[in-house]
């Protein structure tokens, strides 16, 4: 069965974090993650840009876009992982796996998948946005 | 990362908050500034122990509010409140005080904090020392190391600056929207200045003065988050980002400046470039262009270009325009010459700046503009006549040194000839 495990932190304590000590949970984390792998277990996983980066597409008669995320949290969705899991367990073991790599806070939400379609993308795909920026503040001016 | 660490970056992240609201209780920064400590002090002990509280700016806030106030008590030979080893247990009251900072108190509360670092009577040096001593809780030392004085000198400034802030009227009342925006704007002027000192640093000081970028656009980021919808703090946080980006490329193995066209962009770091251009995309969404998304945005083009020569410099310069329209001033027109340079030809970039050599006749890089403009186009003798005058005038040895290689390659061409 396939399990999301969402992770909930503060981004402003994530912040604060030197590089050094960045770098340091991103390689515990990444050793979690290429065992996941090595059991064949790893599916899609993303870190998420802060949420000051974020805007809203608020549905309604009009669909309205606001800036910043869907909630107003203490602890902000920072990223995810898809992993199997052969149960609700296991699913807890994995969290608690990763929890030991990065035992600063927050907290993981563990939510098994619905539905799953596999990726499309290629690993490492993703254009730099913006692209389309300067057309539109030419029409601003 | 060790529990230690952990408390740490707990107290920096929570420090801004809970010192605005501490201030708010007490409306006196010396009070609210040791209630605060006090509180840390007892964080470090009781957080190990007991293990982290799930909101460390609501329990700071509360042990140093009522540590500050038992201390009022006992002056009074009065009952001690209950300790906070009992307090991190009682949910509710870490529950209710969280409620009762409802989200438009603790905005007002950080923003007048950032706003009385920014008292029109301090000079900038002063505004930027207080805003890291007190909002990012950068020690003494590191300020003064940023700023290239002794640790005394620095703790004179700052106590001096307190005191100044002291005497002023710090308005508590919840502003009004008009002051609401003047104060945003005051306060992000403020944060761009700190970003500033540090990235002007040169040679031994790139490393001490870093950590100032790092801090402002921790600030932007604070600030962006208590005003989501404000185009202009996306701006902001956009131009810092993109400019912090280039760190890496900006110094060569002896510290010098290496220019923006000769940087090496595979030192570039992507995560922040990445960060910059999404907020510039949102900034634009509002269609209200201000002095800080057009600077981001000019910076955006840069970071775009894979190799200095993609650059879209047409573009540039249609964005120069608008922030001359916005903000006239005749750096921005300097500036926008260079871009023209690149579209039109240094004829009429030099066209461009003639008008403006009164009001920078005291500015180093107007006559390193002007004397590359004269360099291009054959006139030599009045090239080498600005590059002299930008000697004469440069801040660093890096100015100096750069000008110098200009000079030279004149003075071998002429040598060449004769």
């Amino acid at each position: 069965m396939l399990y999301a495990i969402l992770c909930y932190h503060s981004e402003d304590l994530v912040n604060t974090w030197s590089k050094e000590q960045d770098d340091a949970v991103l390689a515990r984390l990444k050793a979690v993650r290429m065992k996941l792998t090595e059991e064949g277990r790893m599916g899609p996983a993303a870190r998420l840009m802060g949420t000051t980066a974020a805007v809203t597409l608020r549905k309604g008669r009009e669909h309205v876009v606001v800036d910043g995320p869907f909630a107003e949290t203490k602890e902000q969705l920072l990223g995810f992982y898809v992993v199997e899991c052969r149960d609700l367990q296991h699913a807890i073991e994995t969290a608690r796996e990763m929890a030991r790599a990065n035992d600063t806070g927050g907290a993981y939400e563990i939510r098994p998948l619905r539905v799953y379609h596999p990726p499309a993308l290629a690993a490492g795909a993703g254009a730099p946005a913006g692209q389309s920026t300067l057309s539109s503040m030419g029409r601003a001016q | 990362m060790t529990d230690i660490s952990w408390i740490d970056s707990a107290i920096t992240s929570a420090r801004p908050q809970a010192i605005a609201a501490l201030l708010r209780y007490f409306r006196d920064l010396d009070t609210a500034e040791e209630a605060f400590q006090e509180a840390c002090l007892r964080a470090l002990k009781n957080w190990p122990k007991n293990g982290p509280p799930r909101d460390p700016a609501a329990w700071l806030i509360l042990v140093g509010r009522n540590v500050a106030l038992d201390g009022a008590r006992r002056m009074k030979k009065q009952t001690e409140l209950p300790d906070e080893d009992q307090l991190s247990d009682l949910e509710d009251t870490e529950s209710n005080l969280v409620e009762s900072l409802d989200s438009a108190d603790y905005r007002d509360d950080l923003l007048r904090l950032l706003f009385i670092c920014c008292h029109p009577e301090l000079p900038n040096t002063q505004q930027i020392a207080l805003a890291l001593r007190i909002v990012s809780g950068l020690t003494v030392k590191q300020i003064a190391r940023a700023f290239l004085v002794g640790e005394a000198a620095m703790e004179q400034r700052i106590t001096r600056a307190k005191a100044r802030i002291a005497k002023a009227d710090v308005p508590f009342e919840t502003p009004g929207a008009p002051e609401r925006a003047e104060r945003l704007a005051t306060v992000s002027a403020m944060i761009y200045l700190v970003f500033n000192e540090g990235y002007s640093a040169s040679g031994e000081t790139v490393e001490a003065r870093s950590q100032l970028c790092e801090e402002a656009i921790r600030l932007a980021r604070l600030l962006l988050r208590l005003f989501p919808s404000e185009p202009e703090v996306m701006g902001l946080t956009a131009l810092l980002l993109l400019q912090h980006s280039r760190m890496p490329a900006r110094y060569d193995a002896n510290g010098a400046i290496v220019l923006l066209e000769e940087q090496d962009r595979s030192l570039w770091n992507r995560t922040l470039i990445d960060e910059g251009l999404a907020l510039v995309d949102k900034a634009f969404r509002h269609r209200t262009p201000g002095p800080y998304q057009l600077q981001a945005a000019i910076a955006a083009l840069h970071s775009r270009a894979a190799k200095a020569s993609d650059t879209d410099w047409q573009e540039i310069e249609v964005l120069y325009t608008m922030l001359e329209q916005i903000q006239p001033s005749p750096v921005v027109t300097l500036n926008k010459s260079v871009a023209s340079s690149k579209v039109h030809g240094a004829a009429a970039a030099l066209e461009i700046i003639e008008p403006l050599a009164e009001k920078l006749k005291g500015y180093f890089h107007f006559y390193g503009v002007r004397g590359a403009y004269l360099m291009q186009l054959g006139r030599n003798a009045e090239a080498r006549e600005a590059f002299d005058r930008a000697i004469a005038l440069a801040n660093s040895a890096q100015e100096a040194a750069h000008i110098r290689m200009h000079l030279d390659r004149l003075k071998a061409e002429a040598e060449g000839k004769g």
